[in-house]
């Protein structure tokens, strides 16, 4: 009865010279593409030692800009937020004509430039767009200021929130939402107590990828902030400017506070893959249909 | 129409359409409305000026081989993260999404000083005449990272689901494991092969951080067009910018269209009715 | 092609599977493997088709040792529960399929001849150019079974061919497998849930239980002559009864049955519903009708014995009864097993 056991029949794939020349093949050039820009950032910013590193951090054009960054993550971030609820609710809890072009003009930002957003923003917003002229009159300044900054923040980011949600409402259905609005619940209470406990992982997945976007965002930024150096300079755009001031430390020192950024966010993100936001919440992206595989009749 | 149930439609709806009218369609609008009082003569005119030209080449070139290299890798990556089990899997499979989470411009300079002449790659592919930083090269390396989790991440979620009934069934009509890579897997990959590549090859046409910074920005060598606008908006030449920017804007609505045709093709065998 | 299955075992993790199974197949039988789930009886079939690898024993094709095969050169056909189509692929193409990545080159001609052929036989003729995803179940479990036949398997292996099918179609492909299955002579195994399904079709049935054969016939030996109160149970409905044994006499109740062989003590009787009969009149075992369902063919009375012990039975249509009736039961066969062999 104690038979050598052997282990399942080999998978597409499995023999030892496939494995391990796709494996080597893999971790060789994941190394190089995407290891080594991590570890080349951490050791340019300490290259000079940590004082250094520490006087970059603490100059106050550094610190106006890390400022910058974090308020422009707090006006846009959460506005953000409410849209991409609203835009999930609209389009998943009800039939509207136009419910399909919609979700594809939000989807728009992912596939326009960065440079083209801003390009567009100044034609809104500058002194020869549409509103420009009169704002300038209004004394409202919106262009290389605060609020275009967030503007075009908002525009690159705009899918984040309603992508997540929209797929995994639309699979979650309207019944819940039914049923507690038919036992009397109000919109805000079906909304709060029945929709948001269901949704909360998968929302904040979308603030959590939206916040990273809109820290890092550089090119519709650097188009619409005027570059001035302690006044809308953001983060990513303080970097250029050290960078092509030959302060290489100062530019790595500044980059680094934007890796660790990244790296909190991905870890933010594997806990909320955990918890089913995500890929795993949404349906693969053109997948074959199940029916093809004849398990509906 | 069904009956509506459900609270909360014109609020939903009035906020998505405020939102997005003021916050995507407005400015877009505003583009187009800028570029199109040019004049056909002055807008062609700046869109096939000899540098304008040399811009599309360099960034069309260029986003080609980059998606052609993560095709290749990603495709690798992800089967490498669904169909083996090894130490580090998991480790790998979350710093597959660095490109997206590092902001551009770190990306950018982080690359050019490992490509640099003096950098750690820069130094070791100069002995051998290569040149990266200020070349193409240099572009397809920073497009390259910037798109790199788009295939990855499109071709995981299905490879997961494959249902592994059909890979044993061409195993016992006696398909040998080239055969059934190619004739089942493969196929049944293809739509998300293609949402990847789209989407990769978009990122790539429109990648501005990661790519000035490397790319040496040679007018009519490695000058990309996303960069060509933003030089006419600091020489305050806003026609020349609106044109250009017209024109990445109309490619990525054309690569929108045709990325949803080829899908379609490629399930037609989805749909239930004969085609 | 003869099979034979040599004390095969099969571990999955710490679960054992498969306990050392024995099985012969003539060439050309048609051989039902029947269980409820977990039972073993698909991980067998797989390891027949080399989809497993037996951590244990040998499994014969004719004289050779086919137990370390690969799947793909072990020649066999194999219909996968839920069919396993290729949804990429039409109709057509699915079924030449293992003809294209055959060792074996043919004509582009002789290929499409064989499709053809194929879909004749299966009754498809006019749906070649069809996707998966547009013909109904019953079509695509047909496709199924075309493509296992196009490479001339030695073998073929259907894993709960007709599971996903509704109980019309299902009897209707039944009996066309049946046909087909004289008509080409192949040897075939089947791993099926459904006793009925087992029993309508097979020249001998398996039936296994936690992963050992615990009977295997011809449907009327097993259906004859169960040899376990789980066979018994399985195959069909059954009331189980309590009974005392004393001197070969089997007592429950107001009954006394043959019981030859069995020592003194406790032992349980089981009945068909179908081999008792309802009586308001002694002999018989006193019980009282609780509920009568009506059906096309007659009626079941649920009735509760004097002893507390529940019992159904099916009376031909005119038989008069009603719940709250007092009654006798009426044995006409029963089967004795000894208490141990009961749950």
């Amino acid at each position: 009865m104690s038979a050598p056991l052997r282990k399942k029949p080999p998978r597409v794939g499995d023999t030892p010279a496939v494995r391990r020349t796709l494996l080597g093949f893999v971790l060789i050039v994941g190394a190089f593409l995407i290891l080594a820009p991590l570890l080349v950032i951490l050791y340019q910013a300490f290259s000079l030692g940590v004082g250094v590193f520490a006087d970059t951090i603490a100059h106050p054009d550094t610190r106006h800009a890390i400022w910058l960054t974090v308020l422009t993550a707090l006006i846009a971030v959460p506005l953000n937020t409410a849209f991409g609820v609203a835009a999930a609710w609209a389009i998943t809890k009800f039939d509207f004509w136009g419910r399909r072009f919609l979700i594809v003009v939000i989807e728009i930002p992912f596939s326009v430039s960065p440079i083209v957003a801003g390009v567009a923003y100044l034609f809104v917003y500058g002194l020869q767009g549409v509103f420009g002229p009169a704002l300038d009159a209004a004394g409202i300044k919106v262009m290389f200021a605060l609020p275009g900054i967030v503007l075009a923040s908002m525009f690159v980011t705009a899918p984040f929130v309603a992508r997540e949600l929209i797929p995994l409402m639309q699979a979650q259905g309207r019944d819940l939402e039914e049923a507690a609005t038919s036992l009397g619940a109000s919109g805000w209470r079906t909304f709060f107590s029945v929709t948001l406990p269901n949704i909360r992982w998968a929302l904040l997945y979308g603030v959590v990828l939206c916040n990273a976007r809109v820290m890092g965002e550089f090119g519709a930024v650097s188009v619409v902030s005027g570059n001035i150096r302690g006044q809308t300079n953001t983060l990513p755009l303080h970097i250029e400017l050290l960078y092509h001031d030959y302060q290489t430390v100062g530019a790595f020192a500044a980059a680094s506070i934007l890796t660790v950024l990244a790296i909190v966010t991905i870890i933010a993100k594997v806990l909320l893959e955990r918890q089913g936001a995500g890929r795993a919440g949404r349906p693969a992206l053109a997948s074959p249909a199940p029916a093809a595989q004849g398990k509906t009749p | 129409m069904r009956r509506r149930v459900l609270p909360g439609l014109t609020l939903s709806l009035g906020i998505t359409l405020f939102y997005v009218g003021l916050i995507v369609v407005l400015p877009l609008g505003a583009l187009v409305f800028k570029a199109a009082s040019l004049g056909p003569e002055d807008y062609w005119r700046i869109v096939s000026s000899a540098r304008a030209v040399a811009s599309y080449r360099v960034t069309v070139l260029s986003a080609l081989a980059a998606t052609a290299f993560n095709l290749v890798f990603g495709m690798a990556l992800a089967w490498v993260l669904v169909r083996y089990r090894f130490p580090g899997r998991r480790l790998i499979d979350a710093i597959v999404d660095l490109p997206f989470a590092l902001p551009t411009a770190v990306a950018g300079i982080a690359l050019t000083t490992l490509f640099a002449q003096n950098g750690w790659f820069g130094s070791v592919l100069a002995e051998a005449g290569i040149k990266v930083a200020y070349t193409p090269l240099g572009i397809m390396v920073a497009m390259s990272f910037t798109s790199l989790p788009f295939i990855v991440r499109t071709v995981q979620p299905v490879l997961e689901d494959l249902d592994p009934a059909l890979e044993e069934a061409a195993q016992t009509l006696g398909g040998s494991d080239g055969a059934i890579f190619m004739r089942v897997i493969l196929p049944l990959l293809t739509p998300a092969l293609l949402a990847g590549v789209s989407l990769s090859f978009a990122r790539s046409l429109g990648e501005f951080g990661a790519i000035i910074f490397i790319a040496g920005n040679q007018p009519m060598e490695t000058e990309i067009t996303a960069l060509l606008t933003f030089i006419r908006l600091e020489e305050y030449d806003y026609q020349a910018a609106a044109a250009i920017a017209s024109v990445l804007l109309i490619t990525a609505f054309v690569m929108l269209a045709i990325t949803n045709l080829m899908q379609a093709r490629a399930l037609r065998y989805t749909e239930k009715t004969r085609a | 092609m003869k099979i034979r299955l040599d004390n095969v075992v099969k571990t999955f993790d710490t679960f054992r599977a498969v306990h050392g199974v024995s099985l012969d197949i003539a060439s050309g039988e048609l051989v039902a493997l029947l269980g409820p789930s977990g039972s073993g009886k698909t991980t067998i079939l797989r390891m027949v088709a080399g989809l497993e690898y037996a951590d244990g024993g040998h499994i014969y094709f004719g004289e050779q040792d086919a137990t370390d095969i690969p799947v793909r050169d072990r020649g066999v056909g194999f219909v996968f529960q839920h069919y396993a189509l290729f949804p990429h692929m039409t109709v057509g193409e699915n079924i030449a399929f293992g003809m294209k990545v055959s060792k074996v080159k043919r004509s582009k001609q002789q290929m499409e001849a064989r499709v053809a052929e194929l879909l004749r036989l299966v009754k498809l003729d006019n749906l070649g150019g069809r996707f998966p995803s547009q013909i109904s179940g019953g079509q695509r479990q047909r496709v199924a079974l075309a493509r296992a036949l196009a490479v001339d398997p030695k073998v073929l292996l259907l894993d709960e061919p007709f599971g996903a099918l509704d109980a019309n179609v299902r009897r209707d492909l039944r009996r066309w497998l049946r046909e087909i299955h004289e008509e080409l002579g192949i040897t075939t195994l089947f791993v099926t849930h459904d006793q009925e399904e087992a029993l309508d079709l097979a020249d001998r049935v398996v039936i296994l239980n936690e992963g050992k054969i615990v009977q295997e016939g011809t449907p009327e030996a097993v259906c004859r002559n169960p040899n376990s109160a789980f066979v018994m149970n399985f195959l069909g409905d059954a009331n189980r009864l309590g009974a005392t044994v004393a001197n070969g006499k089997a007592e429950i109740g107001g009954a006394s049955l043959e019981a030859a062989g069995f020592g003194d003590g406790a032992a349980s009787v089981y009945l068909r519903p179908r081999d008792l009969d309802w009586s308001a009149t002694e002999p018989g075992i006193a019980a009282t009708v609780t509920r009568v369902i009506d059906k096309p063919d007659g009626r079941r009375i649920l009735a509760r014995t004097a002893g507390g012990e529940q019992v159904e039975l099916d009376v031909p249509p005119e038989t008069v009864a009603r719940a709250g009736d007092q009654g006798f039961v009426r044995i006409h066969r029963a089967r004795v097993f000894a208490e141990s062999a009961s749950n």
